[in-house]
């Protein structure tokens, strides 16, 4: 077995007396393109804003390459290698296509707090920028300002600032929300690509998309994972089905 | 709004970037030729500092979205290092060329903005707004406080002709500090816009725009704040060691709140998205206050007034207006809206006119009464208290209003056309 890229332990999170999260255990190899499912509410976007610093957790532990990341700050887990991406689109709207990718590769590159290096003298930085542009299929609109690109568009620059840093470890929050069909298929075939080598944890409703990218499923319920295991294994798991799938299938066969 | 398209941004060789900085070099260096006289060096070497000061001011406001309340804490704190530097040096203590006192006042000002940069940063929006009311209060109290440091009531005076002359310079005549003051506003000038350009610089676009995006791509937004407010300070303090050189004192209120909220109101009226904005910001608004305060003991309303305008109808300062007519010449449609632009222009001169008319006449009657209810107005000599002015300034609101109305449909309308054309080409 591969080296655990990210691991979760014992990990709970409560607002106020609510709990949220209650003790979810989770270890993520290397490489893995893992799926966490669940219905609304289950806690699925918390968990990933527990894991990239955006909330401090109330108990527990998570470690990013065997190292706690526990209580670090966003900036400081992104330093490490782990880099998210937003359910609500989170971009630099007034900048254009290229800047927003160029400043996402800043840091990554040692730039860090520079006021002595010129933007465009950077070629390092430039380059990636574009070969990101490239990647994510935005090359025509690059100097096109963030704020008034198509919905599908901003979520591939969305995809786009998060891997433009090189994390080893990616979280993407629900990467198709809202797309159409071929908008789907687009962006997982993007998500395949961007993904390739690295570690991928995301969110998704979209079964299809869920079956086709993920190595493994993680089934979250309130607050708590109730299975972790292979695409078909979790096809055929009964609590799964009551708990989650169970009310999807009711819900088509409506 | 949206900032220079980044097609100016990225390109290694730009011979018009080039081109612009040269022209303005020139400009600096021939209009004492022109202006001769002792008023214009004087205004002229005041828009000097003002637009290294404003410019400072919009790395803050403009590029890194903070707006602050107390930016003359940093030019005035560096006046003050100045102007003690520059008496230390006069009396032979230490060892201090003239020219290179705006340094010292641009350390000074940094010094400051490490230790006060530190709390107010900490924060953004209004939080970090309210933050720096509160340190300029605080800075100005001082001022009060200690005497030895801040010269009370007096301020601390200087003379600037310390040493032997270099060259012949000795700045005594007004337009050798004119040259010095240009000299530094142009480099400040270059090294603000190039900074604009550094990763610094562009991450705090990012955190203006977004700082939550900006920590998840590994950025302390704090520290990028922070590190923005010590550059800014630092030009701040390089205009306070300027009009230390210019006014040969520095009083409290270099420090005080006034002085805050007028480099607040020149970047904004000249435009906070653009990097020239403030420049013509800097420009317009010494010109109001050093010329109309000559002509009028009301040229605060009408400066008050001029921003309120400008905050409620044209956001984006003089420098987006400008930009607006640049795309239309760019195009080739200007000359179609010219002729509305001319008629708007002439009826909003008609309600210049009622208002300077009714303004001057209040405060003839009201201010100025003990002086008698005459007046004289652009050479026209007439009584404020008689019925037939009053007359005439309702008479100018009413057909300027009326004519200014029809104009601004007209240019409304003429502009939709346009953009619709614009958006049509361009599908």
């Amino acid at each position: 077995m591969n080296a655990r890229a990210l691991e979760l332990k014992a990990v709970s999170k409560s607002f106020g007396n609510t709990p949220i999260i209650r003790g979810v255990d989770l270890a993520i190899p290397q490489g893995e393109r893992h799926a966490l499912i669940g219905p609304n509410g289950a806690g699925k976007s918390t968990l990933f804003n527990l894991i990239s610093g955006r909330f401090p957790l109330s108990e527990g532990e998570i470690l990013l390459n065997g190292e706690s990341i526990t209580g670090l700050k966003p900036f400081e887990i992104n330093r490490k290698g782990l880099s998210r991406s937003f359910q609500i689109t989170n971009i630099f709207q007034r900048m254009s296509v290229f800047e927003n990718l160029r400043c996402a590769v800043l840091w990554s590159l040692g730039y860090k707090y520079s006021f002595w290096h010129q933007l465009s003298k950077l070629k390092d930085a430039n380059r990636s920028a574009e070969e990101v542009m490239e990647s994510i299929g935005l090359k025509g609109r690059r100097d096109t300002p963030a704020g008034v690109l198509s919905y599908a568009e901003q979520r591939a620059l969305e995809i786009g600032i998060t891997i433009a840093g090189g994390a080893e470890v990616i979280l993407l929050d629900e990467p198709t929300a809202g797309m159409s069909r071929t908008e789907t298929a687009d962006a997982v075939d993007l998500i395949r690509k961007v993904s390739k080598g690295k570690t991928l944890v995301m969110v998704e409703h979209d079964m299809g998309v869920v079956f086709d990218l993920a190595d493994r499923i993680s089934v979250l319920v309130y607050g708590e994972v109730i299975a972790s295991d292979k695409p078909e294994n979790i096809r055929g798991n009964k609590a799964v089905q009551e708990a989650y799938l169970g009310a999807e299938a009711e819900a088509e066969a409506d | 709004m949206a900032g220079i398209p980044s097609k100016l941004r990225y390109r290694p060789l730009n011979l018009a970037r080039w081109l612009i900085w040269g022209l303005t070099a020139l400009v600096m260096a021939v209009l004492p030729q022109i202006f001769t006289q002792g008023f214009a060096i004087t205004l002229m070497s005041q828009m000097g500092v003002a637009i290294v000061f404003a410019l400072s001011y919009n790395m803050l406001l403009g590029q890194s979205g903070m707006l602050s309340f107390g930016h003359a804490v940093y030019s005035g704190l560096g006046a003050y290092v100045a102007v003690h530097v520059l008496n230390l040096a006069g009396s032979g203590q230490i060892w201090m060329p003239v020219s290179l006192l705006p340094l010292v006042g641009g350390l000074g000002g940094a010094f400051f903005g490490v230790l006060f940069g530190y709390v107010t940063t900490k924060r953004a929006g209004t939080t970090f707004a309210m933050i720096t009311l509160g340190i300029g209060v605080l800075v100005a109290t001082c001022a009060t406080m200690f005497r030895d440091f801040f010269g009370g009531e007096g301020g601390i005076s200087t003379d600037r002709v310390i040493g032997k002359p270099f060259l012949g310079i000795t700045y005594g005549p007004g337009v050798q500090v004119y040259y010095l003051i240009a000299i530094w506003c142009l480099v400040s000038m270059a090294l603000m816009y190039a900074w604009s350009h550094t990763p610094l610089g562009r991450i705090a676009n990012a955190v203006r725009d977004n700082p939550e995006r900006a920590e998840f791509i590994g950025y302390n937004t704090q520290r990028v704040r922070w590190f923005t407010l010590i550059i800014s300070a630092f030009f701040a303090g390089i205009a306070g060691g300027l009009s230390t050189i210019n006014f040969e004192i520095v009083t409290a209120e270099n420090v005080g709140a006034l002085h805050s909220a007028y480099v607040l109101i020149a970047t904004f009226i000249g435009g906070v998205g653009f990097f020239f904005g403030p420049i013509i910001g800097a420009i317009v608004f010494t010109f109001f206050v050093v010329a109309l305060s000559g002509y009028t003991n009301a040229w605060q309303f009408y400066l008050g007034l001029f921003f309120v305008l400008m905050v409620m109808y044209a956001p984006g300062g003089i420098a987006s207006l400008v930009m607006m007519q640049v795309q239309l010449i760019a195009r080739k449609r200007f000359k179609r809206i010219a002729p509305h632009y001319l008629a708007a222009g002439a009826s909003s001169l008609v309600l210049l006119a009622a208002l300077i008319l009714t303004v001057e006449m209040t405060y003839q009657l009201s201010e100025n009464s003990a002086n008698g209810t005459l007046i004289n107005l652009f050479g026209v000599h007439f009584d404020a208290a008689k019925a037939l002015p009053w007359a005439v300034a309702i008479g100018l609101w009413i057909i300027g209003a009326v004519f200014f109305h029809l104009a601004r449909k007209r240019v409304a309308r003429v502009w939709g056309e346009i953009q619709t054309e614009l958006l049509q080409a361009r599908a």
